[in-house]
């Protein structure tokens, strides 16, 4: 048990996928201009996350032990084909989902950390319900990290002491290696144990 | 339709600097960002992108009359990964200490959107020789930005380059930016550089013609 909640507390706030391992950063600087959408992406990679965590471990369990190196291939295969069946699903079951989703859900097979999660779980061989907790905690540590950037994206935008040549995406990296400095302190969370 | 050599130059050109893929046009950042916490790490990454991304845009651009049209990204993402999946085995088993300090960044190139970007813009409608040529400058251009960054942020973080050390043993390395931190921080300070020269350079040329004006 114990296990468990280190692996969801380390993907969430330790080892967050956006601010220490630099996965998903095209989404993290592109879509993180407004607090609402940043809060839906989130939500929509969580879904898929623990869709994929599942995929992967399927594929693991039963196919790639006789073929290995069709690992890559077979994830982004997978990954891509069950973004669109979702986007499919959802649309037909509850439109209002779908709307609120738009464009993010099909942007999600790009997102590396999606791929990144799959490589992760399979690299520690983590088992069914372990890869299930680690894309929750992966899932949620985005989340986190995507509504605190926009929450200051936000800020900044009204602020008129900023000079021009530094606004975009320069001064987006530097929120965000302030924001990551500050998770370094998380690191700490664990040490004694 | 002919083209000249000048033409394939210019190609080439315009990945190392005006079209560059990270500094300019901000893409390929994941990667980009995780492992240049040392120069030979970097250019150890830098060269597999340049392998992956000159392999796929030959074969795509050498297949683009037989690719279907609506399933092209699929067809692209399947040729990067067969590259991808070279590349990391390759690594393995040449080097198995620097694939090991890459790790999962290997695969993850398939996701690297600078790749998939080349070959949607630009391998996908034109001649096997053009596309290569482009996917040449512009890997070489992604190596620069790779090495830039990561001699930046070994020189700071460790006060060595190539694990050579330069300022001798009173240096107190910053190692705030061999971590994650750091990426972030010497990546939007170099932008900031790059806008700053940009800027410099525009006013320096309206100055010049304001001169000229006044001079008619």
């Amino acid at each position: 048990m114990s296990d468990l909640v280190w692996i969801f507390v380390s993907a969430l706030l330790i080892n967050n996928f956006v601010l220490s391992y630099f996965l998903g950063l095209c989404p993290f600087l592109g879509v993180s201009s407004r607090l609402d959408t940043a809060f839906r992406l989130g939500l929509a990679n969580i879904f898929v996350m623990l869709i994929t965590a599942f995929c992967a471990w399927f594929l693991n369990t039963y196919i790639l032990i006789h073929a290995p190196y069709l690992r890559l291939i077979s994830f982004i295969v997978v990954i891509a084909s069950t973004v669109q069946f979702i986007e499919m699903v959802i649309k037909k079951l509850s439109p209002a989902l779908f709307r609120a989703l738009g464009i993010f859900l099909p942007l999600i097979t790009t997102n590396c950390a999606i791929l990144g999660l799959a490589i992760f779980a399979t690299n520690r061989g983590y088992g069914l319900l372990e890869g299930m907790v680690f894309a929750l905690g992966a899932g949620a540590g985005f989340t986190l990290a995507l509504v605190l950037m926009a929450g200051l994206r936000e800020e900044v935008e009204m602020a008129t002491e900023v000079p021009a040549l530094i606004r975009g995406t320069a001064m987006n990296l530097i929120i965000a290696g302030i924001l990551s400095m500050a998770f370094m302190g998380f690191a700490g969370l664990f040490s004694s144990t | 339709m002919p083209r000249t050599k000048e033409n394939a130059y210019e190609e080439f050109v315009k990945g190392l600097w005006r079209d560059n893929p990270v500094f300019v046009q901000v893409l390929g950042m994941c990667p980009m960002l995780a492992v240049t916490n040392s120069a030979i790490n970097a250019i150890a990454m830098g060269l597999a992108t340049f392998f992956v991304l000159v392999g796929s845009s030959l074969l795509v651009s050498s297949l683009r009359r037989w690719i279907p049209k609506q399933i092209r990204i699929s067809c692209y993402i399947i040729i990067i990964a067969t590259f991808v999946t070279v590349t990391d085995f390759t690594l393995q088993a040449l080097v198995p200490k620097v694939h090991k300090e890459l790790g999962a960044f290997i695969p993850l190139i398939v996701a690297n959107c600078m790749i998939l970007g080349r070959q949607e813009a630009f391998a996908a409608k034109h001649s096997v020789r053009l596309a290569v040529i482009d996917a040449l400058g512009m890997a070489s251009g992604f190596m620069f930005a790779l090495f830039t960054l990561g001699a930046v942020r070994e020189i700071l973080g460790e006060g060595a380059l190539f694990g050579v050390s330069l300022f001798g043993a009173d240096f107190e390395p910053w190692i705030i930016m061999i971590l994650p931190p750091g990426g972030f921080l010497t990546l939007g300070l170099l932008l900031l550089f790059f806008s700053w020269v940009k800027e410099r350079k525009q006013q320096m040329i309206a100055r010049l013609a304001e001169a000229e004006g006044e001079a008619q």
